[in-house]
């Protein structure tokens, strides 16, 4: 219930966080909403040294749409995202999982930054980060550099980024064209989180088949990862029930589907390919 | 004044307890305070071969590290309160901390004592404690096997006793063997994890000058607690005090008295300066009691034309790894007696064996024993019905015990004291057309939905008890309660009662008792209970009791005063008391409308004493000891209607209609309060919860993040009704109404679900009925397509 002795600092700029992150060493942790890191000290299962609070930081929070994109800084908390008229208009799917994270609590005060940063098998914004080819914006002593979505969940609980590194922003492009999207959650009746947690992003051509299909699972593996058998089986294929049916089968190709008291590897499994029609009906459904 | 018995008055205690100024244990600060930590045991079953703890107690700020064998000889073993006669019951030893062996993940091994909480659970990293494993034995089946291990030596194949109960056994075995129809069925009543908001703390403070110890700890009974810590730490009763201030829910896990209050009062002692102990989730999960968990093996046998000729049950309890306090009446008593429920049945015999396990104790976990009970003989109901190609609902009228029948004695020995069972029924199938609702669930079928229909309807044993009944059974202890009523000076009222509410509402029901009976405005009157200092003994709250027993006290106690107060009235006003009359606060002489007294020049003048009738004495306050002649019986019939998601196995509760009888009730708001909450926790067992512990005895379900309690948003509105059937042997008519939803609903649900599944040839599912198992049961039975 009370965790390990730790340092503690607190950042009022960038520049601070990098210089008490050397000072501290590898071990210590950034701490953004604490949401994801506080409950794992209070159990003992994580015992940093010590932690460097960013939220004192300028300028890493805020939801802005600009011309290369809808770009959020990293201490944005996830009520915000849901709630904001920006996000709504861009990709609703994004606002949608963010409302669906946890309870009021936890929204007020997690982080988008630290939800893809934690990167938890079963939370909700790294599917739709993966579905959205959201650029992921970090910066670290050595300078500042943008990671792909798509290569930033590389493990359990790991991600592209080096322990100095701090994610200040997330982007997402701007949607042209036909385009839908929705966000689908199965949440555990206990946590709340995903059991199955899928994104999906439809793009119609003009003759109404998909042009582009992109397809982020969460909660089925050990990380999130882009559905991309399913994917590719749909381009060019009329949005048709039996069509996303039977490219949804392929839901869990990219993964190795996890188990655990709630649900076993075929029920997920199940519940994977099911979660991903309902998403990319919806999407469909979605576009105008 | 208008009488408040019977209105909705809103809950005295919530201002408090909703701006967080309630004062529960863990906000008891007192100077020098030290905290206490306890090292548990990771292994289900082990003998402990070292335990150093040298490391620990080098610790800046470590004051103390204690292990079983520093409290051998000064901390008696944790007594069982409950002797289960002519059950063979054994009394195997409970050690405040483990002596040798351990014997569930969470027993405890050793205890550090520090300045702070930080301290303290960080000298827990530095105890070195080295075990020898030993195979643990986890479920009750397994555990009575021949070669099984034991958890206690000298507890033969762990069978800690053997009940038997019901009719005569040459007779029914006679009837049942010429049914023409016999129900068998096997269920499993599922482990559940009580988890109070509030997890345990308990605070004890020893006065080394006068040899007094107070303990404050979150308890449904001090004064059990303040009985049995006597006995285990030497301290004589009238220099002990058991304080439960505000206890956030209990559920019966806060009946037991716990090795930490026993911990904590000698660490108190040792250390000449108070010592705090406050559980986490964590621990709740471990080492606080659990509920339920019983293997029944059953048979209904019945006529083919809808008679139920008798119930048999066979069932292995399994009782946990100690015999914790009031654990062995629950599947016996508080089970066996209830399996007729509802209806007249000739013949029942029941069998249980209760069996020592290495898992966390059970204990009374809300309807304690009573769910258990319900559920088989309203599953059975529904099969048998299905047998027979009857309507369940018809079944249950036909069995019915007439209401004409009371009091009734069952084939068990009970005498139920008042009931209509047949109206509650009525009542539920009319909320719902049920003649409509039958023929609508046909056609959306029809459409490929699955559509169920779930009906039980109980009887409920509960107001626990008359002291003699008590006895009988093997409770150590009385069963009556008491009140004291006392006028301040300024008229102004404070009751003092031995039962002790802990979210159940009674400071605000008292309160409204004490107003109309004594003539007061309800903010005149405020309750007073928890602390043994300032309370009459009383045996605290479980068992549906507090009002129907502790209240009954209470408008005992009333009476006297108010009765005193209109001698005294009577007096001042110099006329007779029967001319006498009390209205609004004023009494008045009848006819004599310029004489009048208010309340308060009333009762200041029985404080001032300067003018009292021949042979009064001063003051004005009364007290009163009430033991209820017999059990109070609620009843009633609950019913829900559910659809089944093919793809998902999603059980969606369309509709849920609950009609109670509690006898007369006191503040309808706060009934039905406890009918919603009893409902919820009931559909938790049926659909989400479930304690499930690995081969190796680990509890894999102990978390929040695992172990699904219900959130309001999983539920519809519910539909509550009310019939009305005075309790006749207590003076308020009242009945229990804390544990009827938990004891109604989940065979509701379940039998719901079942009806949903039936016509796919699904017939029984254990609970919890989690999307993923009734997932499966649709796939091997072709239902997950529609
Ligand atoms: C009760 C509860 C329910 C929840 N339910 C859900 C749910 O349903 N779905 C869901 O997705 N999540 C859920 N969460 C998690 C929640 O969304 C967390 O807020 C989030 O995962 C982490 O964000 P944070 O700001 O709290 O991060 P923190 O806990 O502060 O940090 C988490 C990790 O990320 C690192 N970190 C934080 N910020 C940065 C940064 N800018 N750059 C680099 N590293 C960083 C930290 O060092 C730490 O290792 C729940 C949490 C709780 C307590």
């Amino acid at each position: 219930m009370i965790p390990a002795a730790f340092d503690y600092y607190r950042a009022k700029s960038i520049q601070e966080a990098f210089f008490a992150k050397q000072q501290a060493g590898a071990d210590a942790k950034w701490i953004a909403g604490g949401h994801s890191l506080l409950p794992m000290m209070k159990l003992r299962l994580a015992t940093p040294p010590a932690l460097i609070d960013i939220n004192e930081i300028d300028g890493l929070s805020g939801i802005r749409l600009q011309a290369d994109g809808l770009v959020i800084g990293a201490l944005t908390h996830h009520a915000e995202i849901a709630h904001s008229e920006e996000v709504v208009r861009t990709w609703p799917l994004l606002a949608q999982a963010a409302g669906l994270i946890g309870d009021r609590q936890v929204r007020n005060r997690g982080t988008i930054g630290g939800n893809l940063a934690h990167a938890d098998p079963a939370s909700d914004l790294p599917a739709v980060a993966l579905a959205l080819e959201a650029t992921l914006v970090a910066e670290g002593p050595s300078g500042r550099r943008e990671i792909p979505a798509s290569e930033f969940f590389v493990g359990p609980m790991t991600t592209a980024l080096s322990d100095d590194e701090l994610l200040t922003q997330v982007r997402f492009p701007v949607p042209s064209g036909k385009v839908g999207s929705f966000y689908c959650k199965y949440p555990h009746p206990a946590s709340g989180y995903a059991v199955v947690g899928v994104a999906a992003v439809a793009q119609l051509g003009p003759d109404g088949k998909f042009q582009a299909v992109r397809v982020g699972v969460t909660g089925v593996g050990m990380w999130a990862y882009r559905a991309e058998t399913t994917e590719k089986e749909l381009v060019g294929k009329l949005p048709t029930q039996e069509n996303i049916a039977s490219a949804a089968q392929h839901a869990v190709d990219e993964t190795d589907v996890s188990q655990d008291l709630f649900a076993s590897e075929q029920y997920r499994t199940h519940l994977a390919a099911l979660y991903t029609v309902k998403a990319l009906q919806a999407a469909v459904q979605a576009i105008q | 004044m208008p009488t408040l018995f019977g209105t909705p008055v809103r809950r005295k205690e919530d201002p408090r307890l909703i701006t967080g100024h309630g004062n529960y244990t863990d906000d008891i600060r007192l100077p020098d305070l030290l905290y206490a930590a306890i090292l548990r045991s990771p292994y289900a079953h082990a003998r402990i071969r070292s335990i150093d703890v040298g490391k620990a107690r080098a610790l800046p700020g470590v004051v103390a590290v204690f292990t079983g064998a520093d409290i051998a000889g000064k901390v008696a073993p944790i007594p069982t309160g409950w002797i289960v006669p002519e059950a063979d019951q054994k009394l195997p030893p409970h050690p405040a901390l483990a002596q040798e062996k351990v014997r569930y993940v969470g027993d405890g091994v050793a205890m550090v004592v520090a300045e702070s909480r930080a301290v303290a659970e960080d000298a827990l990293e530095q105890i070195e404690a080295d075990y020898e494993p030993l195979t643990p034995v986890v479920d009750a089946e397994q555990a009575i096997a021949p070669s099984a291990p034991l958890v206690h030596e000298d507890v033969p194949n762990n069978v800690v006793l053997h009940w038997q109960a019901g009719s005569d056994v040459a007779t029914a075995q006679q009837a049942f063997a010429s049914a023409e129809v016999a129900v068998h069925r096997r269920f499993k009543n599922q482990r559940l994890v009580p988890n109070a908001m509030e997890p345990r703390a308990s605070v004890a403070q020893y006065n080394p000058g006068s040899g007094e110890l107070t303990l404050w700890t979150t308890s449904q009974n001090p004064h059990i607690v303040r009985l049995l810590l006597s006995g285990v730490i030497g301290v004589p009763e009238q220099k002990l005090r058991v304080v439960a201030p505000d206890v956030g829910g209990g559920f019966g896990s806060k009946i037991p008295f716990y090795p930490e209050e026993a911990l904590v009062s000698f660490a108190a002692m040792q250390l000449g300066r108070p010592v705090k102990w406050t559980e986490t989730r964590s621990e709740n999960f471990l080492a606080t009691t659990h509920g339920r968990d019983q293997i029944q093996d059953v048979v209904l046998y019945g006529t083919k034309d809808g008679k139920i000729v008798g119930v048999e049950a066979n069932i292995l309890a399994n009782m946990g790894a100690y015999l914790s306090t009031a654990a062995p009446g629950v599947p016996t008593i508080l089970f066996g007696l209830i399996l007729p429920g509802a209806y007249a049945i000739p013949h029942v015999r029941i069998d249980v064996k209760g069996v020592l396990t290495n898992t966390t104790p059970i204990e009374a976990y809300r309807g304690a024993g009573r769910p258990e009970a319900t559920f088989i003989i309203e599953r059975l109901v529904d099969e048998y019905a299905h047998e027979i190609d009857m309507d369940p609902v018809e079944v249950r009228r036909k069995n019915f015990i007439p209401a004409d029948a009371f009091p009734y004695n069952t084939s068990t020995g009970l005498t139920y004291d008042s009931g209509n069972y047949e109206l509650t029924l009525r009542k539920a199938l009319d909320a719902v057309d049920y003649t409509q609702l039958r023929q609508r669930q046909e056609k959306l079928r029809k459409q490929g939905h699955l559509i169920g229909i779930g009906t039980c309807s109980y009887v409920e044993i509960c107001g626990l008890g008359p002291s003699k009944v008590a006895g009988a059974v093997g409770f150590q202890g009385g069963l009556w309660e008491s009140a004291i009523v006392r006028v301040h000076p300024s008229g102004k009222v404070n009751v003092y009662v031995g039962v002790s509410p802990h979210g159940q509402g009674e400071e605000t029901t008292f309160a409204q008792i004490v107003a109309d009976t004594v003539g007061v405005p309800i903010e005149d009157v405020s309750i007073v209970h928890g602390d043994t200092a300032a309370i009459p003994m009383g045996w605290g709250t479980y068992g549906s009791r507090t009002t129907p027993v502790g209240g009954s006290a209470l408008a005992l106690a009333a009476q006297k005063v108010a009765d005193k107060a209109k001698r005294l009235a009577a007096h001042l006003l110099e006329a007779s008391p029967d001319d006498v009359v009390m209205q609004d606060g004023l009494f008045q002489v009848k006819g004599v409308p310029q004489a009048q007294a208010t309340f308060q020049q009333v009762a200041l003048a029985a404080y001032t004493a300067w003018d009292l009738p021949e042979g009064e004495e001063p003051g004005l306050e009364a007290s009163s000891f009430y033991d209820p002649p017999n059990f109070v019986y609620p009843f009633g019939t609950h019913l829900c209607v559910v659809e089944i998601d093919r793809e998902t196995g999603n059980v969606h509760i369309l509709r849920y209609v609950a009609v109670d009888d509690c006898g007369r009730v006191i503040n309808p708001m706060i009934v039905e309060g406890q009918v919603h909450g009893g409902i919820v926790q009931g559909i938790g067992q049926a659909l989400w919860e479930g304690a499930v512990y690995d081969d190796q005895g680990q509890l894999l379900s102990g978390s929040m993040m695992d172990y699904a309690l219900p959130k309001a948003s999983f539920f519809p509105r519910f539909e509550v009704y009310r019939t009305e059937t005075p309790a006749p042997f207590n003076p308020l008519g009242v009945k229990g109404i804390g544990e009827t939803g938990t004891i109604a609903s989940t065979p509701t649900v379940v039998n719901a679900v079942l009806d949903a599944l039936r016509p796919l040839g699904i017939e029984d599912l254990e609970m919890p009925l989690t999307p993923q198992r009734i997932w499966q049961a649709l796939q091997q039975h072709g239902g997950d397509r529609s």
